[in-house]
């Protein structure tokens, strides 16, 4: 659906997209992924024609972008950098325009698709005021809805759940993953780990303008060779298992053990008398991928960089571009190990 | 494309207010000047005043002659500023172009409902202004000729002093709208082309005012004679020779000639702009 080849932005010395190979298969629902000011947008405003590359390949729904991009966008839904709309008009007369606004509109058919999309957004029963009076969560549904008020086949959404409370982040997501299935692909950039991982079946990784990973989210989120386990019994279990135990909460009873075998775990440990509320694999979280791939600490702010990489500009002129994923809430966000396997108990 | 951008022109409330209040001056100096009876003399103040009294059906030339040096150009240059600024600053360009309206489209609806404005405005201006004229200062005056010239058919005066008809008079105003309309067009393709080189409509509204304000002041200026006649404004005011009798065409055909070059030059240059852009916005 998406294919780059070696996509570069330059804006003057400033390099905010490096040699991007993207690779978006049809029925995917793909996070981008990458901290504010990684070039997301900037290569989403590419795949829409809406900025030209400085060298590189763009490929969407197997037309060249912008060749012929006219061609490709109809069938494309897409939100960039936040929703849109004219602040004097109601709701339904910003999506009348927008959809009068390019060709095959279908005009008989308007006001039916534009109140079938108000309602899959969950505004479908709006009143006529203005949107200057909606609030932000409200102009976030808006936006989606004008995004599919033509059922693409392809969505293109940066950071679409902005905004939005947990309940509409989970409508969102829920309306994302049921659009999926019936055949549309999700293109979703977004720099909130938790999101991607929830949401999303491939993953890449975009750090610095430079995609450093890319893969299916079940292939990054692999096995670490060790075991969760929770227990009344902490310090029995850790006697038990001396030697293997990592590192060990007794407090919350959580043991971490350097072994990936739950179920022989599992029979040893309830075979000693020890008491096992939860046992389960440990798996590399989307945290900890992000994390490994996009390099050192969470304490590197441009300049002190610079010298050790001066093979990229981007860092020199803008330390705020340089925030590392870390730094960005991520962690509070992210699942973290311990909520991984929670309570579950493997065989 | 075009329909969508006229709908967006028409429920804009500020299309409204613009126009009302061009078309609101000439009628609060109708009042004025009908209850005082205090004409400026001729060759002071705006253009035809003087000869208002005297006749109601010359009040919308006069009309034009007061919106022209500042109103008229300052609501164009607004219009044509926000166009494609406007969109950037809403964010609303972007999701306009990845509809997909192509990029030329675009500019070409923005430049339809440019010119739709200032026709609509200037023959507003027009149209009420007559209105007023007939109604404070009536169309069947004693004519002020110097001859004394009074007969039915004969309306007005030129500024030659000689009579016009009221078909002349219909005809000379029509003369004068579509020339200062092609005037106004000039104002906004310059405002147009900066409206796509800025992301402030504010900047490039101001900018194309800017460069008139420029213009005016070159055009009194001896020293700048060498340019004088490519100034874009030096030819604004050659519409009063549409009401002298006979017409003077030198100058009206210079007008058209300096305004149509402006209009093409900015027009091109707003196209080649926009259409290899970077859409940041």
């Amino acid at each position: 659906m998406i294919a780059t080849r070696a996509l570069t932005k330059r804006y003057g010395h400033l390099l905010v997209v490096d040699q991007v190979d993207l690779d978006v298969r049809e029925g995917d629902r793909y996070g981008f992924l990458g901290p504010n000011g990684s070039g997301k947008t900037t290569v989403v405003r590419m795949l829409l024609g809406l900025v030209y590359a400085t060298s590189g390949e763009i490929a969407v729904l197997g037309q060249p972008v912008p060749g012929r991009v006219a061609e490709v966008l109809p069938a494309i839904g897409s939100l960039v950098e936040g929703p849109a709309a004219y602040g004097h008009l109601s709701g339904r007369a910003n999506l009348a325009l927008i959809d009068a606004a390019g060709r095959s509109g279908g005009r008989r058919t308007r006001r039916q698709r534009i109140a079938d999309t108000l309602d899959r957004v969950g505004l479908g029963g709006i009143d006529n005021r203005p949107v200057k009076r909606y609030s932000l969560g409200m102009r976030q549904r808006l936006g989606l809805a004008a995004a599919l008020l033509r059922s693409p086949r392809l969505l293109i959404l940066d950071e679409p759940t902005n905004g939005l409370d947990p309940q509409g982040i989970r409508e969102v997501r829920d309306l994302l993953v049921e659009l999926n299935q019936a055949g549309t692909t999700v293109f979703l950039s977004s720099h909130q780990l938790a999101e991607v991982e929830q949401l999303c079946t491939r993953v890449g990784i975009v750090d610095q303008g430079r995609l450093v990973e890319q893969d299916d989210l079940a292939a990054l989120r692999k096995l670490t060779g060790r075991s969760i386990i929770h227990t009344p019994d902490a310090d029995r279990a850790r006697q038990l298992l001396d030697g293997r135990v990592e590192q060990a909460d007794t407090g919350s009873g959580r043991l971490l053990v350097a072994d990936p075998d739950t179920a022989a775990l599992n029979s040893r440990l309830v075979a000693a008398g020890i008491r096992v509320s939860g046992i389960t694999a440990e798996r590399r979280t989307l945290e900890d991928v992000v994390l490994s791939v996009t390099g050192s600490g969470a304490d590197r702010f441009g300049a002190a960089r610079e010298p050790t990489e001066p093979a990229h500009p981007a860092q020199a002129g803008h330390p705020a571009q340089a925030g590392h994923p870390a730094q960005a809430g991520l962690p509070a966000q992210a699942g973290h190990p311990a909520q991984a396997g929670d309570d579950i108990v493997e065989q | 494309m075009i329909r969508v951008e006229l709908a967006k022109l028409v429920r804009r409330p500020r299309s409204w207010v613009s126009i009302a209040l061009l078309c609101g001056l000439p009628v609060l100096v109708a009042v004025f000047v009908a209850v005082t009876h205090l004409a400026p003399p001729p060759g002071q103040g705006p253009a035809l005043l003087s000869a208002v009294l005297s006749s109601g059906s010359l009040y919308p030339a006069a009309a034009l002659a007061i919106v022209l040096p500042i109103f008229l150009p300052v609501a164009v240059a607004v219009v044509a500023g926000d166009s494609i600024a406007g969109e950037a600053t809403a964010g609303t360009l972007r999701y306009l172009l990845a509809r997909p309206v192509g990029r030329t489209r675009l500019l070409a609806a923005k430049l339809v409902t440019l010119v739709v404005y200032t026709l609509a405005a200037v023959v507003l201006v027009a149209g009420t202004a007559y209105l007023t004229g007939i109604l404070l200062f009536g169309s069947q005056p004693v004519a002020a000729t110097p001859g004394g010239l009074t007969t039915s058919n004969i309306a007005a005066t030129s500024l030659s002093g000689t009579g016009l008809s009221p078909l002349d008079i219909a005809l000379r105003t029509l003369g004068a709208v579509s020339f200062i309309g092609v005037s106004m067009l000039g104002v906004g393709a310059i405002a147009l082309f900066l409206s796509t080189i800025t992301d402030s409509a504010l900047g490039a509204a101001l900018g194309a005012l800017a460069a008139l304000i420029t213009s005016e002041v070159l055009v009194t200026l001896n020293a700048a004679a060498a340019v004088n006649p490519y100034l874009p404004t030096r030819y604004w005011l050659a519409w009063i020779d549409f009401f002298r009798d006979p017409i003077v065409w030198r100058n009206i055909e210079r007008g058209y000639a300096v305004q149509g070059a402006y209009v093409l030059v900015f027009l091109a240059a707003a196209w080649a702009h926009f259409a290899t852009k970077d859409i940041t916005s």
